[in-house]
């Protein structure tokens, strides 16, 4: 086995506060430029700290740092190895854009607390980081719960009472799984193991009995609900009252993806492929996974409201990659892995579109928008492409992943699988290529906007486009997420 | 100087409670200046000692230098070396932000007020420091009467709620003493140390384990365990603020300190985890106490009810942490007395914070209070958080420790009760949340108009509860430093 390189450095630890320091700042910023000003800075900074650090990762070190040792054993601790990093490239790039987007989006609109929102934004970006960056159960816990309450107030953000009755469903889905299946999981699994740390083989081996290390596995998959997996989803639709930009960085990027990072993490460090392989716990990972997919594919094809189209479909996206993992072949590890790139950029294109739309017509539900396209031709059109990214269709990045994916099910000689891949590429096909095209071709007189173009601002229409682009250009060039995701899957399954 | 420490720590109080009652007479103002004086003496004293006892182990203070058993001696280790700053900070940093408080409530009897707080203090900071069983039902007696005054001359219904508070109070001091009574027929001393050498030869004596049974249910009584809880809601809630935050953080902890020390010193772990089978029950018992603590308070419609009950659990965590019989419990009730005493300061004084600019400590009080009093609102968001258990605040610790003692232990019937109380508690203050920021409800979308500024407590008020709040956090960091340098020599080897 290759001994890996590690760096001591407090590089991450920097990643994690570059947001955090922020909010002093935004507080104490006169006038809404500076303020706007700050958070570019930040996210820059942010973004250029993991950045310095993806050179050495890709050459196969681990940047560790540990901050406070606090129960005997477990240290709130930071490491940077090759998923970690793919995971913060993905959620640092996004902020910057995204953040482009919330000017555009929060003021053609008027929103009230701004400098709120912009707060809690940058308190969860440091949250998602500390995630990306945990090198063991006890710190991403910190970090889960840290994001938790850090998006309750994005979540609400407009105070009324239907977003009361969303953040009560939000904290009753999110907090009551981590409190009351993650914790118990986490300290049963101190208690047998003496660590929390991860490790690529997993630590939990030859500690308990079968029945023990599958109720714990089990725990830890529906105890991490941000990853959407049924029955523990239905705070995503609800959350979807918030601000746009909020859904489409939280919802399509961050919070879920850092429940599904934890699955991950968890399924892989602590747990490992060959416990899971023994116990056969990856069957009812494929099995759960897979129900996901299909039944919320099935969902998102009966909405109306764009968003929650857009819900829907991110929680069977996110399925894919617990299928990967469950899949345990280097093909599958790797597809799941490089997929939570991949669905990132498509997924936040989607959702741009969609609060761009709802920003210059005020239409939020599809029966709405037959035509938009001859209004909006560049909006729609970021949307086509990034559709065909979530469908799996080249040239587009979400093809690779999905390649992958199917790969691996072959590797695993799960045939189940596969089939599972190619039909809900094909539910996905059939909920979002109507609209395209009654956005684009349709009878004159079904049409409900003029043909003049009157466009979403400038502010909204960059973001979108640019990561429209970067969807494209991911299936040209998968750097470095295609390298990073090998690099992981060959520590993980012992290459 | 640092020789007399243990008892700098009691007279200092007790003799300003005279001078502040003297000071009073000639000038109000001079009252407070000298009560913060003598608490600042009070807790360097304790912090001094506290250093003391790090380097050099057990510190033993005879007073008078008459040698026990006939004469009282202080018996300072690392338990109660920890202990002692919680109080005196505690009683330092409440008495500096509930001057404004003390003024607006009750202008015309400052000087009797801060005359009863001192002498609390006094008797607090007695009951902990000292190593004599019968010096310490003395202390318990002068800490308990002030406490009846010092509650007592809130609103209107404050004074029955106090006088139930007397009789339950005086019911559960003479549980204690009668305990003390049979150990000293039994063993013929009264101090802890010398009583536990003698007791080994006598643990199947009746008499010996009819005086734990006692003391404990006498303990229990003062601590407000369930179901002996119920003078602490209604006592609690109709004080005056300054007082409920004195009492509210110290008063319960410091008797959970008592049935540790019972334990622990007195009987030793021997006796009272194996000579008697106890401890089972006793775990059940805290199993409801936690349960019903987080029930009650769901039921309740004002904030300082609410934190009432809250103590009832947070109660209920510690002696069935200290129960469970294992090392890694017992370290989690101690370390849940510090923060636990941390927490609920944080809670009261936010509470404080509130009547004084509010007038009120209902839900109904609450509309809009994120946005008027941000400072105040931050504090008690981390509050909440440490009372549910989120990592980095120190409340998460404790309950790491006492859900793996549980484990530990094998009672997975406790675990369960402190997950749930976690859940409970995230509806609780939730709640209170959902009040405050989201109400009062404007137009659709929240266009509203958002009139008013920031209307905050004063800066005296609101400057040590951020202090409190950041030790909140602080603490939970060093966690590690507590237990490794602190808690692990407060339990004795015996115990594993």
């Amino acid at each position: 086995m290759e001994t890996i390189e590690t760096i001591t450095s407090i590089k991450p630890l920097l990643a994690v506060l570059a947001s955090l320091l922020l909010v002093p700042i935004l507080l104490s910023s006169k006038g809404p430029n500076i303020r706007e000003s700050w958070t570019f800075v930040a996210a820059g900074a942010k973004f250029l700290i993991v950045l310095s650090m993806l050179p050495a990762v890709l050459e196969g070190a681990e940047i560790v740092f540990t901050i406070a040792e606090v129960v005997p054993g477990v240290a709130i601790k930071l490491k940077v190895d090759a998923f970690g990093m793919l995971f913060a490239l993905v959620s640092s790039s996004l902020w910057i854009v995204t953040s482009a987007y919330s000017i555009g989006y929060m003021r053609g609109l008027q929103e009230h607390s701004q400098t709120r929102y912009f707060c809690f934004f940058a308190l969860a970006l440091s949250a998602t980081v500390g995630v990306a960056f945990s090198a063991n159960l006890l710190t991403l816990y910190l970090f889960y719960e840290m994001l938790s309450f850090a998006t309750y107030p994005l979540v609400t953000h407009h105070q009324d009472r239907e977003a009361r009755s969303s953040g009560r469903k939000y904290l009753l889905y999110i907090v009551g799984t981590s409190i009351g299946l993650v914790l118990p999981a986490m300290l049963i699994s101190y208690n047998l193991a003496g660590t929390l740390d991860f490790s690529h083989q997993g630590f939990l081996a030859g500690t308990g009995s079968k029945t023990l290390i599958g109720l714990l596995c089990f725990m830890f998959i529906f105890g991490f609900a941000k990853a959407g997996i049924m029955p523990f989803h239905s705070w995503l639709p609800a959350a979807m009252v918030a601000p746009t930009p909020v859904s489409a960085l939280l919802h399509a990027v961050a919070v879920v993806k850092v429940g599904v990072f934890s699955v991950v993490r968890v399924l892989t460090g602590v747990f490992g492929t060959d416990l899971l392989l023994s116990f056969d716990l990856w069957m009812p990972v494929i099995y759960i996974a897979s129900f996901t997919i299909l039944v919320g594919s099935f969902i998102a094809l009966s909405q109306d409201n764009l968003k929650r189209l857009l819900a829907f479909s991110t929680i069977a996206q996110l399925s894919y990659i617990v299928l990967g993992v469950g899949l345990l072949s280097p093909k599958g590890l790797t597809g799941g892995i490089v997929h939570i790139a991949m669905h990132a950029f498509g997924k936040i294109t989607l959702f741009f579109c969609a609060g761009a739309i709802f920003v210059a017509t005020g239409k939020k539900n599809i029966s709405e928008m037959v035509g938009i396209g001859r209004r909006m031709p560049v909006t729609l059109a970021a949307f086509f492409v990034a559709s065909l990214s979530i469908i799996g269709m080249p040239p587009c990045g979400g093809f690779l992943s999905k390649w992958y994916l199917a790969l691996g099910s072959l590797e695993a000689h799960q045939m189940p699988i596969l089939l599972v891949l190619l039909t809900s590429s094909l539910l996905n096909a059939a909920y979002f290529m109507p609209f395209v095209y009654k956005a684009f071709f349709c009878v004159p007189k079904d049409a409900m906007f003029e043909n003049t173009v009157r466009e979403a601002p400038a502010f909204c229409l960059v973001p979108l486009v640019t990561t429209a682009l970067i969807s494209v250009i991911l299936f040209f060039y998968p750097q470095p997420f295609l390298r990073l995701a090998s690099i992981m899957v060959q520590r993980i399954t012992g290459g | 100087m640092s020789q007399q420490y243990p008892a700098l720590l009691v007279i200092v109080p007790l003799l300003s409670a005279l001078a502040v009652a003297v000071a009073g007479w000639v000038n109000r103002k001079w009252c407070f200046p000298l009560a913060a004086a003598a608490l600042a003496v009070a807790a360097w004293s304790s912090v001094g000692l506290l250093f003391r006892v790090l380097h050099e182990g057990v510190v033993i203070y005879q007073l008078g230098g008459w040698p026990p058993p006939v004469g009282i001696a202080y018996y300072v280790d690392h338990l109660n070396g920890l202990v002692l700053p919680l109080v005196s900070i505690v009683a330092l940093l409440n008495i500096m932000a509930s001057k404004k408080s003390v003024e607006q409530e009750f202008p015309d009897k400052i000087c009797a007020f801060y005359t009863l707080y001192l002498l609390m203090v006094t008797g607090l900071l007695g009951i902990v420091v000292t190593g004599d069983a019968f010096n310490l039902y003395v202390l318990l007696e002068i800490a308990a009467l002030t406490g009846y005054g010092l509650l007592a001359i809130g609103e209107k219904r404050s004074q029955l709620a106090t006088l139930h508070y007397l009789y339950m109070g005086t019911i559960g001091a003479c549980f204690y003493l009668l305990g003390v009574g049979y150990l000293y027929i039994v063993t013929g001393s009264l101090n802890m140390v010398d009583i536990a050498e003698i007791l080994p030869d006598l643990y199947h004596s009746k008499a010996v384990i009819a005086s734990f049974i006692i003391c404990m249910v006498g303990v229990w009584l003062k601590m407000a365990f369930f179901p002996l809880h119920a003078w602490l809601p209604n006592a609690y809630t109709y004080a005056p603020s300054a007082s409920s935050s004195l009492i509210a953080p110290l008063v319960t902890k410091v008797m959970v300190y008592v049935m540790i020390r019972l334990i622990l010193t007195v009987f030793t772990p021997k006796f009272a985890f194996a000579a008697i089978v106890l401890s089972d029950a006793v775990v059940w018992l805290a199993v409801i106490a936690v349960v019903m603590g987080a029930i009650l308070a769901l039921a309740e419609r004002d904030l300082k009810k609410m934190s009432a009950y809250i103590i009832v659990t947070e109660v209920g965590y510690m002696v069935g942490g200290a129960w469970l019989g294992n090392r890694i419990g017992m370290t989690g009730a101690i370390l849940h007395i510090v923060n636990d005493a941390l927490m609920t300061l944080c809670i009261f004084l936010v509470v404080g914070n509130i009547v004084y600019k509010v007038k009120g400590y209902a839900f109904d009080d609450l509309p809009g209070l994120f946005r008027k009093m941000p400072f105040t609102m931050g504090a008690f968001v981390i509050g909440a958080m440490s009372i549910i258990g989120v990592p980095p605040t120190c409340g998460f610790f404790s309950k790491w420790y006492l859900i793996a003692g549980a484990i530990s232990a094998g009672r997975y019937d406790f675990m369960a009760a402190l997950l749930f109380s976690s859940l409970i508690s995230v509806v609780l203050f939730f709640r209170v949340f959902e009040i405050s920021y989201y109400e009062p409800f404007g137009d659709s979308h929240g266009h509203d108009d958002r009139s008013g500024g920031i209307d905050e407590a004063p800066v005296t008020m609101v400057v040590p509860l951020l202090m409190v709040a950041a030790i909140l956090i602080l603490l939970g960091l060093y966690t590690d430093y507590i237990v490794n340098h602190i808690v692990q020599f407060a339990i004795p080897e015996a115990l594993v």
